[in-house]
């Protein structure tokens, strides 16, 4: 097996992974949307990083949680609608970064490869990026494990029972803006939410507990990148959308179980 | 020992220069069931949110009891079927031991729901299992918001009557103090000690009975829930929250058929 394949599984694995717990908030919380403007907003970071020459990484996170926090406080003026904000917010900041990019002419970039992802292109400083970063993501998942299931359950009972519900969500905004930034490379920020919510999804039909439902789709995370990359590698399909359908035809097939 | 375990005053709230509550006072204290009535639109959730701290007044002093614990019983929980979650799982997300959540399901009257999917419970069986939640938390007092929505009649006096009795039911030295909202004065009228009628601000309050005949009331409602014929009919028998008759003695447990 060649070093690039190898890379590419391990990047897209490590992805898969982080992405099943999350995922699972996502969909019991249903913010697929906000996650999406989080992803979408990735962009701006990137152009922001590239730009000011810093690490697109940490731009990307910054930047995410930058409007994570203007979401948050138009959120709690209810002037506008929530979904209508989350899709003005999605596509500015998409736009906005795209437009920003043009301008700086020195920097020659293909977008292309954050919009869709570039899963092949992936080497070993990625690598350190993702497991370093689902360390501490899924160790602070497992820490506050608990209240984070109460605050999904009902916010506000969890809040009249003495859980910290706002320092929660931004916990939780926190972790997402990190896991996107670190899958961007892998899947584009086109693709990112589709990595979460497809296997969680697909989980929930099967699962009997929260704990297997993570479980169950980080088995289909890890089954649907599988499958992409070998599609990818023998069919020479770009490798982001591959996962991303691989995902989304196991999601068909659990569709066609008769639920019990 | 008499301070009031929460106690509202001169609030007002403003949603988008709508004014909700104008100068709404409100005192809840040790071992006693206020009941919050009026029409709809009158603020009575918003009223109950501030009184728990869910949501900030546009202006007036909320002071709490220092350590007060607080059982809340939502007005319909929105159950998140996106989550697989069974009732024990759900009210072990307390931190409370099996025995502790079997009791509180016994109090309640549902211990048979302990291993059903939260989904797949009646109306009836939720509030019953939303009111063991709000149980665990061993509250000073109970809130509750319309806990009787999307039960029927029998099953709406049979959870009113339950709610007093774990008021009744001394385990420390203090009794419970509940906190709840209604729209129907007569539903509530055995179980309440003191009706606060609101529309925006306090029409009226005192006694369920001085209050039903108070002109505030009477102008707010018609009186003519009076008429309103109730079918009431005497029953030999009392049926489980499940639907079974049980046996003569009023055993609440379990009554199999």
């Amino acid at each position: 097996m060649s070093d690039i394949l190898l890379y590419a599984l391990l990047a897209g694995y490590g992805v898969a992974i982080l992405a099943a717990p999350l995922g699972c908030f996502v969909v019991w919380r249903k913010m697929a949307y906000f996650g999406d403007t989080l992803s979408h907003s990735a962009l701006l970071g990137v152009s922001l990083g590239l730009m000011l020459d810093v690490n697109i990484n940490l731009a990307v996170i910054c930047s995410s949680l930058i409007v994570a926090l203007i979401l948050v406080s138009f959120q709690e003026k209810q002037r506008i609608a929530s979904d209508t904000l989350l899709g003005i917010l999605a596509h500015s900041s998409l736009s906005i970064g795209l437009v920003a990019v043009s301008f700086a002419d020195n920097i020659r970039v293909d977008m292309m490869s954050y919009l869709f992802g570039d899963l092949l292109a992936t080497g070993p400083s990625d690598l350190y990026w993702i497991y370093g970063g689902g360390g501490v993501v899924l160790a602070t998942l497992a820490w506050l494990w608990k209240p984070l299931l109460s605050m999904s359950v009902h916010a506000e009972l969890a809040q009249v029972e003495g859980i910290p519900v706002k320092r929660l969500r931004l916990v939780l905004t926190l972790l997402m803006a990190l896991v996107i930034a670190v899958a961007m490379k892998i899947v584009g920020v086109l693709l990112i939410t589709s990595l979460m919510i497809i296997p969680a999804a697909t989980a929930q039909r099967l699962a009997k507990t929260p704990e297997q439902m993570v479980l169950f789709s980080a088995l289909l995370g890890l089954l649907g990148v599988s499958g992409g990359l070998i599609a990818s590698w023998y069919l020479d399909t770009p490798a982001g959308p591959s996962v991303v359908v691989s995902s989304f035809l196991l999601f068909l097939m659990t569709q066609l179980i008769k639920k019990r | 020992m008499n301070q009031p375990l929460i106690e509202l005053s001169d609030i007002w709230m403003k949603f988008q220069n709508r004014e909700v509550l104008t100068g709404v006072n409100l005192q809840v204290n040790p071992g006693e069931i206020v009941t919050l009535i009026g029409p709809n639109g009158a603020g009575k959730t918003t009223l109950v949110r501030i009184a728990l701290g869910l949501q900030a007044p546009s202006s007036g002093q909320r002071t709490v009891k220092k350590g007060l614990r607080i059982g809340y019983m939502p007005q319909k929980l929105h159950i998140n079927d996106s989550m697989p979650l069974t009732v024990n799982r759900f009210l072990r997300l307390t931190g409370c031991r099996l025995t502790a959540v079997n009791n509180a399901l016994d109090r309640t009257g549902v211990t048979h729901v302990l291993q059903s999917p939260l989904q797949s419970l009646s109306g009836g069986e939720l509030q019953r299992v939303l009111l063991a939640r709000a149980l665990l938390h061993k509250p000073h007092i109970l809130v509750l918001d319309e806990p009787v929505q999307g039960v029927d009649i029998t099953g709406q006096k049979a959870l009113y009557q339950l709610i007093t009795d774990l008021r009744n039911e001394s385990r420390d030295q203090e009794n419970c103090a509940v906190l709840m909202v209604s729209h129907d004065l007569h539903l509530v009228m055995a179980s309440t000690d003191k009706v606060v009628c609101i529309n925006q601000h306090v029409c009226c309050s005192g006694h369920p009975q001085q209050v039903k005949q108070h002109p505030a009331y009477l102008r707010l409602f018609g009186g003519e829930s009076d008429e309103l014929a109730i079918y009431t009919h005497h029953h030999d028998h009392h049926h489980g929250i499940d639907g079974h008759v049980l046996d003569p003695q009023k055993d609440c447990s379990k009554g199999s058929q």
